[in-house]
């Protein structure tokens, strides 16, 4: 019954609340659709802190995804003790780059009093369940070894199930509760996506790699 | 031939007393709200000097505008920040962003002491707070800092504009006795090849077509802040408050509704001219790809004539209205900028196509006070140019990418234009004098008489040329142009507050 709750109405209520309230959001307050840096304020912590954190968790994030959508590549990454090893010492070194950025950001948020000004109850919510997040997520890459393997054959089916609308619980529900925490946390930190300043993520300019350099709009077409 | 129009500015730094009132007139209507304080749309720095904010000139220091790499022969243009990947790997922390340091921290001050401090043998006082996070601060820097400091050798030697002079042009601007300053007014420059636009990752930066007028798009900013370090005049500023940037609009809204600009209407020394230029869109490319000294002269040949019946038939066939034809046809900025040749843009080697032209300030002295009077200092004027107070050389470097002769030029139609009619007005100048300077500077003497006009009496239609706006149509087919007036401003219908 908890593993239901947890496992599967939980998610679905979270991906069902971030894609909609983040669609509201871009259509009813496009101008909340910021990064909202504070570099302006400090730009010398910023720079480390930012730059370790982005650094070390986006390629995290793609490869958690990688797990998801090509889990026989991701399988066969890991299918030699030499690669495993590599993948798993990659991933730890990514973790604890976020790690370090995420506690100089958050020192910085501390400390600095014209950051605290333009900090918002969600930045904290934010910032403790990304710290959360990859603390737990460290916690299994060191305490329960070659995560990496037995990732494809527990979180990857459970998300499969829910995405395919077969929800099986199973997957997960027998797991230690570290890793069951790291994805309820997950599920969080989706939930709270569309009211937080996580919503940046989905602005990514992919668009400035071919647009012409100059931008030229016209009012009105011309009348001939 | 594709024809663009451009709502087009000219500063005459001659008549520029450096009071300020442009900055304040701006900062009331557009900038006083939190996350602003600190930007000046525009502003008015004392040259030489640093100005606002401290260096930004120094592009090596803040990576603004453009450069050219490759051969010689066929140059690729690209943006001085970085290419469009490395945008990518900078996105979480700007290398060459200023930060707040760099233009200086608003402040207000602790006024209710002054009422509320309990009785004591002390007068009570008002200390600066921040107008950040409210803690006392000390005052260390403002927009004009170094205001009428420019002469002196603390400030000045900074002037990143003094690196390639000579010891000999250096030790002339510094001597007591040569000391000389003077006021430069700086506003968005509307490119017509904007860094700002370029380097901007989501493309929320654009030009309007119907007067080139450059705006940021508020819903589109996704606070990158790469348009901050590209733009190499320093002119598109954060707000660290919304997170978004801003900059100035030229008040657009001023101008759809026929009315010039607040800092243009509101100068008092009368040295800002606004009006339309027609150029040829399709030469921008190739006119910022040629070398440094020739990109002025590049520049006004894009611009073309309003009065040329193939250009008029062009600008039709791009779709210019009638209307700003007229307007491009009356403009006093077609007239210092290409009839006259006697207005530059500022920092052409940047190359981003500024539309806001300077006529440099007039600034050798022709004459000092003597006993029984002034007496001129020497017969031939035009040598006294060579030894100028101002090196030549240093409004080159400002205003022609290092160009002496087109400074020179504009100098000797000043010059011949004042010799002309002080042989009409005073009679201490001879008029075989005066015919002289106006052969040696090429201009005849309608053209010194126009030149004296616009200069001297223009009124406040021959200043302000404003195009009508094609918006202003469009308008009124929606709703009530008068309900309209009364809207148009900076405002939303959100209040543009932080995140959610």
């Amino acid at each position: 019954m908890l593993d239901n709750l947890l496992f599967v109405v939980f998610p679905y209520v979270a991906v069902a609340v971030a894609v909609g309230g983040t669609i509201y959001r871009f259509l009813t307050n496009q101008f909340s659709f910021t990064s909202l840096s504070s570099q302006f304020l400090e730009s010398d912590i910023q720079f480390w802190g930012s730059t370790l954190w982005h650094y070390g968790i986006i390629p995290t994030l793609v490869i958690h995804m990688m797990g998801f959508v090509f889990p026989k590549v991701m399988e066969a990454l890991h299918g030699t003790p030499e690669t495993l090893y590599l993948a798993e010492l990659a991933g730890k070194i990514l973790g604890i780059m976020a790690l370090v950025g995420a506690a100089l950001l958050f020192y910085r948020r501390v400390s600095q009093s014209k950051i605290r000004v333009v900090t918002t109850p969600a930045d904290w919510v934010v910032m403790v369940l990304l710290i959360n997040q990859v603390v737990l997520g460290l916690w299994i890459a060191f305490g329960y070894r070659w995560g990496a393997t037995w990732f494809v054959h527990t979180v990857t089916p459970w998300v499969v199930s829910l995405a395919t609308f077969q929800p099986a619980p199973q997957f997960v529900s027998a797991l230690p509760l570290v890793p069951k925490l790291h994805f309820l946390n997950a599920t969080l930190l989706i939930l709270v996506f569309p009211f937080t300043r996580l919503v940046h993520m989905i602005t990514l300019p992919v668009e400035y790699l071919w647009r012409s350099f100059q931008r030229v709009i016209w009012t009105r077409r011309k009348v001939v | 031939m594709k024809i663009r129009s451009q709502v087009s500015m000219v500063f005459h730094l001659d008549k520029c007393i450096g009071c300020h009132t442009c900055s304040i007139a701006c900062k009331n209507i557009w900038t006083d709200r939190q996350g602003a304080e600190y930007m000046w749309w525009n502003n008015v720095e004392t040259k030489p000097g640093v100005g606002f904010p401290t260096l930004w000139e120094d592009q090596e220091k803040y990576k603004g505008g453009w450069e050219l790499t490759g051969k010689p022969k066929n140059p690729d243009l690209k943006l001085k920040l970085q290419n469009r990947l490395q945008t990518f790997g900078n996105l979480f922390s700007n290398p060459a962003m200023p930060t707040m340091d760099d233009y200086y921290e608003p402040w207000t001050y602790n006024y209710g002491d002054l009422f509320n401090s309990p009785l004591g043998d002390d007068q009570p006082t008002a200390r600066p707070i921040s107008r950040v996070d409210g803690k006392p601060i000390e005052i260390e820097a403002g927009p004009n800092w170094d205001d009428d400091l420019g002469g002196s050798n603390v400030y000045a030697a900074n002037d990143p504009l003094l690196e390639n002079m000579s010891e000999e042009d250096k030790r002339r601007l510094f001597s007591i006795e040569q000391i000389f300053y003077f006021y430069m007014p700086r506003i968005c420059n509307h490119c017509l090849n904007a860094g700002c636009v370029a380097a901007c990752p989501s493309g929320a930066i654009y030009k309007r077509a119907e007067d080139g007028i450059v705006l940021i798009n508020q819903d589109k900013c996704r606070g990158w802040r790469m348009c901050v370090s590209a733009c190499p005049y320093k002119k598109t500023y954060y707000n660290w408050a919304t997170g978004k940037s801003e900059k100035c609009i030229l008040c657009y809204p001023r101008i759809e509704s026929g009315q010039a600009p607040a800092c243009f209407h509101s100068c008092v020394g009368r040295i800002r001219y606004l009006g339309v230029l027609l150029y040829d869109a399709d030469q921008i490319l190739d006119a910022v790809k040629v070398p440094d000294e020739q990109l002025v002269q590049r520049q006004r040949e894009m611009i073309l004539d309003p009065h040329d019946p193939k250009v008029v038939a062009a600008a039709k066939e791009s779709g210019i209205p009638d209307g700003v034809i007229t307007a491009a046809q009356r403009s006093p900025v077609y007239r210092y900028v290409k009839e006259w040749e006697m207005a530059l843009p500022l920092h052409p080697e940047y190359r981003t196509l500024p539309m806001l032209f300077y006529v440099p300030p007039l600034l050798p002295v022709l004459s000092v006070a003597q006993e029984g009077g002034a007496q001129r200092v020497e017969n031939d004027l035009f040598s006294s140019l060579e030894n100028a107070r101002v090196p030549v050389r240093y409004m080159s470097r400002m205003l022609s990418a290092g160009n002496d002769e087109l400074v020179v030029k504009a100098y000797q139609k000043m010059i011949a234009v004042r010799l002309y009619k002080r042989a009409q007005e005073v009679g201490d100048v001879t008029a075989a004098e005066a015919a002289a300077a106006l052969v040696k500077a090429g201009i005849s003497a309608e053209e010194a008489e126009a030149i004296y006009r616009l200069t001297s009496l223009p009124s406040y239609q021959e200043r302000f040329v404003i195009p009508p706006a094609r918006r202003e149509g469009d308008i009124e087919e929606i709703y009530d142009p008068q309900q309209r007036k009364a809207e148009a401003g900076f405002g939303r219908s959100q209040s543009p507050h932080r995140g959610l």
